[in-house]
């Protein structure tokens, strides 16, 4: 299949922005830009449109096995490329929890016939998720696991940590972990001057910030790869910016929700914005930002979380945290970007290089010889968020029933069009 | 933030467009005018309780269902006894054990009521935030009562509060009132501060230990004081809160006898406030816990004039909600009237 991109802009690796006149692709690559050295099967038109780097996610809960109410490996990935994910880390949150070649090898086969994207599993960091025994490293790595994650499950005894993080580092492979301290991490929202209003009992900063400082800690006696999932908080920033400084392997994400929202959002009780780790408040969101500028925040993530709609339906603290996003991470980075809180090229940068570097992975590039993978986004096109338009099982977006701008309108991956608006 | 326009506020939940009650779900939001409507309303219900035939019509042939899924004695009396005297048919359900132990949700239980054609729900539930909840997914056309939601508001017990207040002190201008307890998980507490400070007292103070305060709880525009001898004085409304008795073991106090002996209101605390201020409670009251029994039964207690308000202000509330969703569902039967009448005409 040959493809030929007329029209647009496009980002190179340099972070500029070129006019593009065409770019050919042949056999899974960029063969050519602004020359007619093919004869093309196929013509993408894109006018007014941005083309981009696709992008990597770090943090997609796919669902499958054993949450299908909620979504599937077919219809979350569907949406990943909907969004200009090519590649994205799935969540061993499932029913039964990755923690096994057989699951591992499940949702790679899943992954294989949806036929949409890369599926990098994350294998679970504990036995079942429970935080007690080590789950078998070898064999989740032999299976293609990536990395290892305890997901959202707090590791509630420190030894244990300590002897995941030297295990993962006898086979060399990194950890994923939401920075939790269970004993302080009761709530539904970010404890503060609305949590106080509306009566709901608030998650301190505290409850994240103490488990990073435990967890560098570790991960600095052990050697391991530590990455930081989620951070929601400004200390926890801080103190990621000092351990890069003193040389220790950490990495770290923070996840578009956090970017865009704060508890403000909770003062009506609206369920969409029950997250976790909570939406904080606007000091923290601004010292998020200021992360992902100076780099002390290697990646932003979706985050995804699908829920079907009647986990959403219960007073705010019962409903199950989480929102669903990525099939519309780059409306989002345009509204942080017209908002003038975060470059555009910023977002592409920690949605490609950023988490490609975390992942040990080659980043995604506009360039002559590499693989055309790639994302048209068309900047300027409005779309209205409802049931019929969101193609995640989850309709769980703080955008539903907006009229929202930007939307993509092809993705490429190894030189396929792997999602077409049309 | 373009975040808080996407669900109805709750200012904008509970009242019609022009600006009457229909639900009663919280203070926040609503103004000072509509909180003296209410205890206006009240005041001319109280003369009903002093009848022989204690009834009044307003809402007759209503069905009024108290859901509530916490247990309690004196709000769901009083509730119910005010729906009574409205001439209501009343249907009390406690559900604390029943329906959502068998695993049904929250929305369809409410399915399952409405099509039994209530007009109205009073609703006491452990989760904050599940009367607004319960409001947004009703029918149009019924009426919420927030009879307790969590920590968040209990909205009747605030205003019962402010109709004592106002019988005894005339008014709210230049008062300064405290209120002295568990802050940190009082939803009455929360109601209190909202209604105090839009109906415009001098101060208002909150008197705990910081672990029975809630984080930036000055936000909510209130004084701290750590202590009694310095957070009672020059007061003119002393509002004490019960003290749970299950606050020893998330190691927030260290006993009774402790918290006592700093914030028990004592015949002797009292003296450092106005010779004329008023001891109020919400009940059930801990004797030697956080109040004294001779304190509590004294002259300056108005603890059982705050229950015999319960009644009127609820009736109050239940009659101008019910007004607020007859008025709205009559605006919008018209409206429709009106649209397909035109387009008869075309």
């Amino acid at each position: 299949m040959t493809i030929r991109i007329i029209n647009g802009k496009r980002l190179n690796r340099d972070l500029q922005w070129e006019t593009s006149h065409s770019i050919d692709i042949q056999d899974g690559h960029i063969i050519a830009f602004d020359k007619n050295e093919i004869k093309a099967e196929k013509i993408i038109d894109a006018k007014d449109c941005l083309i981009l780097p696709s992008l990597i996610d770090l943090n997609v809960a796919l669902r499958e096995p054993g949450y299908t109410a909620k979504g599937s490996v077919l219809t979350e990935t569907r949406a990943a490329v909907a969004g200009g994910v090519t590649q994205l880390c799935c969540s061993p949150q499932t029913r039964p929890v990755n923690d096994s070649r057989a699951v591992t090898k499940l949702i790679k086969e899943l992954a294989i016939s949806a036929d949409c994207c890369d599926v990098f599993p994350l294998g679970a960091l504990t036995k079942g998720l429970k935080g007690e025994q080590l789950a078998e490293y070898a064999a989740l790595k032999s299976a293609k696991c990536i990395a290892l994650s305890n997901a959202y499950n707090p590791i509630k005894n420190l030894s244990v940590t300590q002897r995941c993080f030297d295990y993962a580092f006898t086979h060399n492979m990194s950890v994923f972990i939401n920075p939790i301290e269970a004993s302080l991490h009761k709530g539904a929202m970010h404890e503060g001057h609305v949590s106080t209003t509306v009566g709901l009992q608030g998650i301190p900063a505290l409850a994240e910030t103490v488990a990073v400082a435990q967890l560098i800690q570790l991960a600095s006696a052990s050697g391991v790869h530590l990455h930081l999932s989620q951070l929601s908080a400004k200390d926890s920033v801080d103190q990621v910016r000092i351990a890069k400084q003193s040389g220790i392997k950490v990495t770290a994400d923070v996840a578009i929700q956090n970017l865009l929202y704060t508890d403000e959002a909770v003062e009506d009780f609206s369920s969409t914005y029950h997250c976790l780790p909570p939406l904080r408040s606007e000091i923290d969101r601004q010292a998020l930002i200021e992360g992902i500028k100076d780099g002390v925040i290697d990646s932003i993530t979706s985050a995804h979380q699908p829920h079907e709609a009647a986990a959403k339906q219960m007073p705010f603290a019962e409903t199950d945290p989480g929102m669903s996003t990525v099939e519309f991470l780059l409306p989002m980075a345009q509204m942080l970007s017209r908002q003038n809180e975060l470059a555009f090229e910023l977002f592409i940068k920690a949605m490609n290089q950023g988490p490609a570097s975390v992942l040990n992975l080659p980043a995604n590039s506009l360039d002559i010889g590499k693989p055309a993978n790639l994302v048209v986004f068309d900047v300027n096109k409005p779309q209205y968020v409802d049931n019929e338009s969101i193609i995640s099982r989850g309709k769980n977006t703080p955008l539903f029933g907006k009229e929202i701008v930007g939307q993509v309108k092809a993705t490429l991956f190894k030189g396929r069009q792997v999602f077409d608006r049309a | 933030m373009q975040a808080s326009q996407d669900t109805p506020s709750p200012k904008s939940l509970q009242l019609t467009e022009s600006g009457r009650l229909k639900h009663f779900l919280t203070i926040t939001g609503l103004s000072k005018a509509l909180l003296t409507e209410i205890l206006d309303t009240a005041d001319s219900l109280i003369e009903v309780g002093e009848r022989n035939i204690k009834k009044v019509p307003l809402l007759r042939g209503k069905t009024v269902v108290n859901l509530f899924f916490e247990p309690s004695t004196r709000t769901r009396s009083t509730f119910e006894l005010a729906a009574k005297r409205l001439s209501a048919d009343v249907l009390n359900l406690n559900i604390n054990t029943s329906a959502t132990s068998k695993g049904e949700s929250l929305s369809d239980t409410l399915k399952n009521l409405e099509a039994m054609a209530s007009d109205m729900f009073v609703v006491r539930h452990a989760q904050s935030g599940a009367a607004h909840f319960i409001a947004e997914s009703v029918t149009p056309g019924v009426s919420i009562v927030n009879a307790g939601d969590g920590w968040h508001a209990h909205p009747t017990q605030a205003m019962l509060d402010m109709l004592t207040i106002r019988q005894n002190k005339g008014g709210f201008e230049g008062l300064r009132v405290a209120i002295i307890g568990d802050i940190l998980h009082s939803r009455v507490a929360r109601s209190q501060i909202r209604a105090l400070n839009t109906l415009g007292v001098e101060e208002v103070r909150v008197i705990a230990p910081n672990t029975l305060l809630p984080k930036h709880v000055e936000s909510l525009g209130v004084t701290v004081f750590n202590s009694m001898e310095e957070g009672l004085k020059d007061l003119d409304v002393i509002i004490m809160l019960r003290l749970q008795r299950e606050r020893m073991q998330g190691a927030l106090l260290p006993s009774e006898s402790e918290y006592y002996n700093l914030y028990g209101l004592t015949t002797e605390r009292l003296k450092i406030a106005k010779p004329d201020a008023i001891v109020m409670h919400p009940g059930p009251i801990n004797r030697g816990v956080e109040i004294e029994s001779e304190v509590a039964d004294g002259k300056q207690s108005v603890i059982l004039d705050q229950v015999t308000n319960g009644i009127a202000i609820r009736m109050a509330v239940m009659s101008m909600a019910m007004g607020g969703q007859m008025e709205e569902q009559q605006l919008k039967q018209k409206a429709k009237n009106d649209i397909e009448g035109n387009e008869g005409e075309i």
